[in-house]
């Protein structure tokens, strides 16, 4: 669906030349919720303003739906536009024009007459449940209400494509969460393919397929959601998931321990069979839980947990090939002999 | 005394008034047919924008600051060639009007051009982003996100008209102002003088009151 070959964007002016995209090629599969995480200045949010060549790229192509932006003149990229739909993190509502004209205006620059127009903006603010807002402005709108107004435009036309420039990041949590929602059902519901950029793991977690994650304006990682947290490589990467999934011992604590402390990681369906409670009925060794969490990455379990181990050395060394044997996944923190 | 000359005075007044108001009205026409697009223009053609083009915006802005720099009262006499071929005559208020609307377009231009700027760049990107042409962006999403203040530009716009107009007596304009400075001020007739003045006060008044108050009901901010 979208496919991005080397693209460069430096932005020059007359004192320096700053890089914004260095190099990135990427694949997004149709109807697939394709996350990019970075750090402010990472280069994300170019990347996406490259997607639809708001910005337009040094160098490289940008493919959607087979067709190389980039080689189009201003009429026919301004037709693609029109399947490429785009919000903001601050909404970008023309204030002067309420919710109804605010949708209206994407399917006006369309082409579409009033009539599809009428029966379109109302279709619409049913999907983002916001039919009873219909003659407001936006300034009578809260944040959430406004990004539902945001999402409805971006949709107007049908698009294949939809591009979230930090869609969340100005809400608070539980109206991210709803807005969240309402990606995740338009996502199944219109099998669109979305595209994300953020700086908040705890998106990423809740919808997204697959994640890349950019730094100095590259992409450093990628992969399914899943398998990044499961298994994170770069040390960037390793940060993100510690904002959502905090497993540090307090220092203290492990020093005083006299036992083997491990820590197992249970992924997919190991983490629903009772691979511990089978560890002790068959070892004769003592469990002592630390700290554990099963975290829900898109309805699959990964389960992580520390616990200290004691008994005969012999034992916990069969114990410990025991589990990894089950769960492919154990590290020993501390082994304390 | 002073009601005899005031009743004296009063058909003079009439006559003037409605001088200023024609003359005004025939400059503000012209500020909004052409300096309202001239104002767009300067704005679309900057830097940044979906229209960018450097030739344009530097011509057009050298142009506009070039008719701004000349004092009114010299713009009034250099433009009389200009008047004749538009106007038909050097002297009246049709007259006048010309170079008034020469001195309003690229004063209302800038003012057009600054509430334009208000406008938070996001919201034109998203109509951008949406496929709009730039003549849809104009229309449906510049002109109206500024009205506000493209309303204040043409309030202020008409009250300097107004003192613009009082230097039209130069070439027979008439108007408020003029009768003020020939009745008033060099006949030392103190009373014209002061309900002149009391008048244009009264107008400028008038509509700065309504200025505002139109701009703060078309402002959904």
């Amino acid at each position: 669906m979208i496919e991005v070959n080397s693209l460069v964007k430096i932005y020059s002016s007359k004192a320096k030349e700053v890089i914004g995209v260095n190099d990135v090629s990427l694949q997004i599969k149709e109807g697939e919720i394709y996350g990019i995480i970075g750090y402010s200045g990472a280069g994300k949010s170019s990347l996406i303003r490259c997607l639809n060549l708001l910005e337009k790229p040094t160098s490289g192509e940008v493919k959607i739906d087979g067709v190389d932006l980039t080689t189009l003149n201003e009429k026919a990229l301004r037709k693609a536009r029109q399947k490429i739909g785009m919000i903001f993190q601050h909404f970008y509502l023309a204030s002067a024009k309420t919710v109804y004209e605010n949708i209206a205006f994407a399917l006006k620059a369309a082409g579409k007459t009033p009539k599809e127009i009428d029966v379109r903006v109302k279709e619409l603010l049913e999907l983002v449940g916001l039919s009873d807002k219909s003659s407001q402005y936006p300034a009578q709108l809260s944040g959430g209400q406004k990004q539902r107004v945001g999402i409805a435009r971006a949709l107007a036309n049908n698009p294949k494509v939809l591009l979230c420039d930090e869609a969340t990041s100005a809400l608070d949590p539980s109206t991210t969460k709803s807005i969240l929602n309402l990606l995740k059902t338009i996502n199944r519901k219109l099998g669109l393919t979305i595209v994300l950029i953020t700086h908040e793991m705890e998106v990423v977690k809740e919808i997204c397929h697959r994640l890349a994650v950019m730094q100095d304006g590259k992409i450093i990682e990628e992969g399914l959601v899943y398998d990044i947290f499961a298994n994170p490589i770069q040390p960037l990467t390793k940060d993100f998931i510690a904002s959502v999934l905090q497993f540090e011992l307090p220092q203290q604590l492990i020093e005083n321990r006299k036992g083997t402390i491990i820590k197992i990681q249970f992924k997919g369906a190991i983490a629903e069979e009772s691979v511990v409670s089978d560890l002790f009925q068959q070892f004769n060794v003592k469990g002592n839980i630390l700290h554990g969490k099963i975290e829900y990455i898109q309805d699959v379990p990964l389960g992580i947990f520390i616990m200290e181990l004691t008994g005969e050395d012999k034992e916990v060394e069969r114990a410990i090939a025991y589990i990894e044997e089950r769960t492919q996944n154990l590290e020993v923190v501390e082994h304390v002999a | 005394m002073l009601l005899e000359s005031l009743q004296a005075l009063l058909p003079e007044l009439n006559t003037a008034v409605l001088q200023t108001i024609y003359m005004v009205a025939v400059a503000l026409v012209s500020a909004i047919i052409i300096g309202l697009p001239l104002g767009v223009l300067l704005f679309v053609t900057d830097e940044g924008l979906f229209l960018r083009n450097k030739v344009v915006n530097h011509v057009t802005g050298w142009l506009v600051n070039l008719v701004r720099s000349i004092p009114y009262i010299i713009l009034l006499v250099a433009l009389l060639p200009l008047t004749k071929l538009i106007a038909g005559s050097t002297i009246g208020p049709t007259a006048a009007s010309v170079s008034l609307s020469v001195a309003a377009i690229p004063f209302f231009a800038r003012l057009v051009e600054t509430s334009l700027r208000e406008i938070d760049k996001g919201v034109i990107e998203s109509a951008v982003a949406v496929g709009a042409s730039p003549w849809m962006i104009i229309k449906d999403i510049l002109v109206p996100e500024a009205k506000p203040g493209i309303v204040q530009g043409l309030t202020i716009t008409t009250i300097s008209l107004i003192g613009y107009s009082a230097m039209a007596g130069i070439i027979g304009g008439g108007g408020i102002g003029d009768l003020a400075i020939r009745f008033g001020y060099y006949r030392y007739d103190n009373t014209i003088m002061i309900t002149t003045v009391i008048v244009l006060v009264v107008l400028v008044q008038i509509i700065q009151i309504g200025g505002d108050k139109i701009s703060r009901v078309v402002d959904k901010r």
